[in-house]
């Protein structure tokens, strides 16, 4: 059986709240069955807003929303089947960790026994078995968290939506439940759309990513090419770190192009930029500019050393090059790089099909 | 290794838990004497006036006062028949007493109250009195009224022997002590206490119930608007609050009566004739409708802050997982609401059953309540006791309620704000 690879169909959607500003413009956007799709963008970009028009609490402006090829603009939430993890939990504050998790299936009128299966079996999922007697507020926040994705998954949902799950645990605990979702995800194969704000959540966790900027959609892709080719300015500098050139495209050719700075000029993989008098922005990923790299490379220049500031694993170093006081350069810490001193002067290169001229801010 | 821990010192030699408690004593004492003035003003002003309404209540000893020969001579009587000659002796002397001393006239409101017709007899007495001669002073005074030779008359008076009393408490529930000393109803045409009480629970419930089915709406309303619609709504919601009682009630009785606003409104629109325009005020309905109105307020803020605590997600999260938006709200929506519905019932209901102004202004005959009975033995009968044992009734009646509430519901879960 081949999977719909259009499971979930944003089909050009627009949506406004006051009828002046829309805060979603002409989304289209496919999501297909088993997938792990994150929607990931600064606050106010829209994507959740687009969670709750999936989930049924906002109905788009235009356009329409299609859950396995049926349109559902006009079913109602509670005949969507789908599965939901708020922000803050929203457990049941009344009800048992059991009644929780029963809620579902008993408006569903599953009978006792299947319930005690089902709610047995959600719970051993997120290893919170023994717990059915607890009350929400007796348990810890990654307790709570866990309560809620086994209950949004109890009643077996196509489509689970988790709106910045677990902003509100702290780091390190933050990071285990990354794993835990992801590993749900991939033993049960649901399809989960999943927002944050948080890029590192967003790389680790899914198999596509969304990012949304000003109510569209600015680029899907899987997580490496999203870091590793971004395809305009505000992805490059959403995700990960970045460095920056502003310039003009001095001439075009071979796929590659020449972009004039104010100081000097450098050679640049052209995304963006159709022809010579372009204004661009050129992004290159701290790692990828080498110091005295071994093999040639076609951007070759001179840095000073402005600031150094070890990292443990890494030492970060900010350069001026060609004018840019900003260039971060992400250096490992081995023997090698023993001349990584403030104000000496060092050797960069990187290729060109790494500098990617992008549209200029 | 020891068993015993090691005591801890301070630098200066003292074991730290005597050092610590010495602490901490300072800190109670002056703990203490902050909240001495507000335990002085409650014991002023709440704890001492119920006790005096208590003992007032069952205070019997003005009659015992005004008539210590009496009743020392009435010691030895069994009550059957006619008292012999000593009693009517000693209560001649007693009552002589008290006509020279000016404050018969006490004496024969206490005993009105006792049996009707003292007061026409006592003061025939104290007429022909003057001229009694010395000696069988029991014919001389059943010569002044034939009442005196009725044995019913002395034995009320006898009754009013001991220095307490629970008559008034008896009086309050439309029972008195007859003179067998059983405890027996009053004809039923004189029973209008048992009514009022009734009445009383009865309104207060009403009302209750009234300002719930209300106030629920505009709390939820106020407490999931936008803050600049919900703070105008919860202005209109105080703007009654600020308002005089009084000038509320008033306002009342403009408008429901029967040349009225909304009678006027009824009979235009052709709900009923300009010949039967009903009667809306000095009468049950008026009650209801003004004391809903002045008692909403009580209700809706208590729903206000614990409803403003419930996150809307959890709505949402029932939906979400399946239930109908009824059901999303009677699963979870309502079970947290009930810290808000126990206070505000709680408070209105205690605040309806003891309420005083509205009643009496637009309550007429039929929406009075027993707190106007009690006003009305304050200020006209000047029954003092008897207006203490019903008010102590009414306290004693709240208390329960309290009591069945915490059982029910658990006062923990109170949320007033």
């Amino acid at each position: 059986m081949s999977k719909n690879s259009e499971f979930v169909k944003f089909d050009k959607v627009d949506k406004s709240y006051d009828g002046k500003v829309l805060v979603v413009k002409d989304l289209n956007l496919d999501i297909s069955e088993g997938e792990f799709i994150t929607m990931l963008g600064p606050s106010g970009s829209g994507k959740t807003t687009c969670l709750m028009m999936l989930a049924g609490f906002e109905t788009p402006t235009n356009g329409e929303i299609y859950l396995d090829s049926n349109p559902i603009s006009n079913i109602p939430p509670h005949k969507r089947g789908i599965g939901m993890v708020f922000q803050n939990y929203a457990l049941f504050p009344h009800m048992t960790v059991y009644e929780n998790l029963a809620f579902p299936l008993k408006v569903r009128k599953v009978s006792k026994d299947e319930i005690d299966k089902k709610v047995d079996k959600a719970l051993s999922m997120v290893s919170l078995t023994g717990f059915e007697n607890r009350m929400p507020g007796q348990l810890s926040g990654g307790q709570q968290q866990r309560v809620a994705v086994a209950r949004a998954l109890v009643f077996d949902p196509a489509v689970v939506l988790m709106d910045e799950p677990l902003g509100a645990l702290d780091k390190n605990l933050r990071e285990s439940m990354q794993y835990e979702i992801k590993h749900i995800h991939e033993s049960i194969g649901v399809t989960v759309v999943y927002v944050t704000h948080d890029q590192g959540e967003a790389l680790t966790m899914s198999n596509r990513i969304a990012v949304f900027n000003d109510g569209k959609v600015q680029q899907l892709s899987s997580p490496d090419k999203l870091y590793e080719e971004p395809v305009n300015s505000f992805v490059a500098e959403f995700i990960g770190e970045n460095n920056t050139f502003q310039g003009e495209v001095s001439d075009i050719s071979n796929g590659k192009c020449k972009v004039k700075l104010k100081e000097g000029e450098i050679v640049a993989n052209p995304i963006n930029v159709k022809s010579k008098g372009d204004k661009t922005t050129v992004s290159i990923r701290p790692e990828r500019a080498l110091i005295n790299p071994s093999q040639k490379m076609d951007n070759n220049y001179k840095g000073k050393i402005e600031e150094v500031i070890y990292h443990g694993d890494h030492t970060r170093v900010r350069l001026n090059v060609l004018g840019n006081s900003d260039f971060i350069l992400k250096v490992p810490n081995s023997s090698q790089n023993i001349d990584i001193k403030l104000g000496n002067t060092i050797n960069i290169s990187w290729n060109s099909t790494d500098a990617r001229a992008l549209d200029p801010k | 290794m020891s068993s015993e821990t090691k005591q801890i010192l301070t630098t200066d030699g003292i074991p730290l838990e005597v050092s610590l408690k010495k602490a901490e004593k300072k800190n109670k004492i002056k703990a203490f004497l902050l909240v001495a003035p507000l335990l002085l003003f409650l014991i002023i002003t709440y704890i001492f006036p119920i006790g005096e309404m208590l003992f007032r209540s069952v205070d019997d000893r003005m009659v015992t006062n005004m008539l210590p020969k009496t009743f020392k001579a009435m010691e030895k009587w069994d009550g059957k028949e006619l008292p012999p000659e000593e009693v009517f002796e000693a209560f001649y002397l007693d009552y002589k007493f008290l006509v020279e001393k000016k404050t018969f006239g006490k004496l024969a409101t206490q005993l009105n109250y006792e049996k009707n017709g003292f007061k026409s007899i006592l003061k025939k007495l104290q007429r022909k009195m003057k001229k009694f001669e010395q000696g069988n002073y029991k014919e001389q005074i059943m010569n002044v009224h034939k009442r005196w030779a009725n044995v019913e008359y002395w034995r009320a008076i006898k009754r009013r022997a001991p220095d307490i009393t629970y008559s008034k408490y008896l009086k309050a529930m439309d029972m008195y002590e007859n003179e067998d000393g059983k405890i027996s109803q009053v004809s039923e045409d004189r029973r209008v206490h048992r009514i009022l009480w009734l009445r009383t629970l009865e309104i207060a419930f009403f009302v209750t119930i009234l300002c719930f089915l209300m106030a629920y709406p505009i709390a939820h309303l106020l407490a999931t608007l936008p803050m600049k619609y919900s703070n105008l709504l919860m202005i209109c919601v105080l703007l009654p609050f600020w308002t005089s009682l009084l000038v509320r009630t008033a306002s009342w009785m403009i408008l429901l009566q029967q040349q009225g606003i909304v009678n006027d409104f009824f009979v235009w629109i052709g709900l009923v004739g300009e010949e039967n325009r009903p009667e809306m005020m000095y009468n049950k309905t008026g009650t209801y409708v003004a004391m809903t109105q002045i008692l909403l307020p009580f209700m809706v803020l208590p729903l206000y802050s614990v409803m403003k605590t419930i996150s809307p997600s959890l709505m949402r999260a029932g939906k979400s997982l399946g239930g109908t938006p009824f059901v999303a709200f009677w699963k979870v929506y309502f079970p947290l609401t009930i810290p808000g519905i126990g206070a505000g019932c709680l408070l209105v209901f205690i605040l309806a059953i003891g309420y005083y102004i509205t009643p009496a202004l637009v309550g007429g005959a039929s929406g009075t309540l027993i707190s106007n009975q009690i006003a009305f033995h304050m200020k006209s009968t000047l029954d003092w006791s008897f207006a203490s044992a019903m008010g102590l009734m009414l306290l004693t009646g709240v208390l329960v309620i309290y009591w069945i509430y915490n059982k029910l519901v658990g006062v923990d879960n109170i949320k007033l704000g």
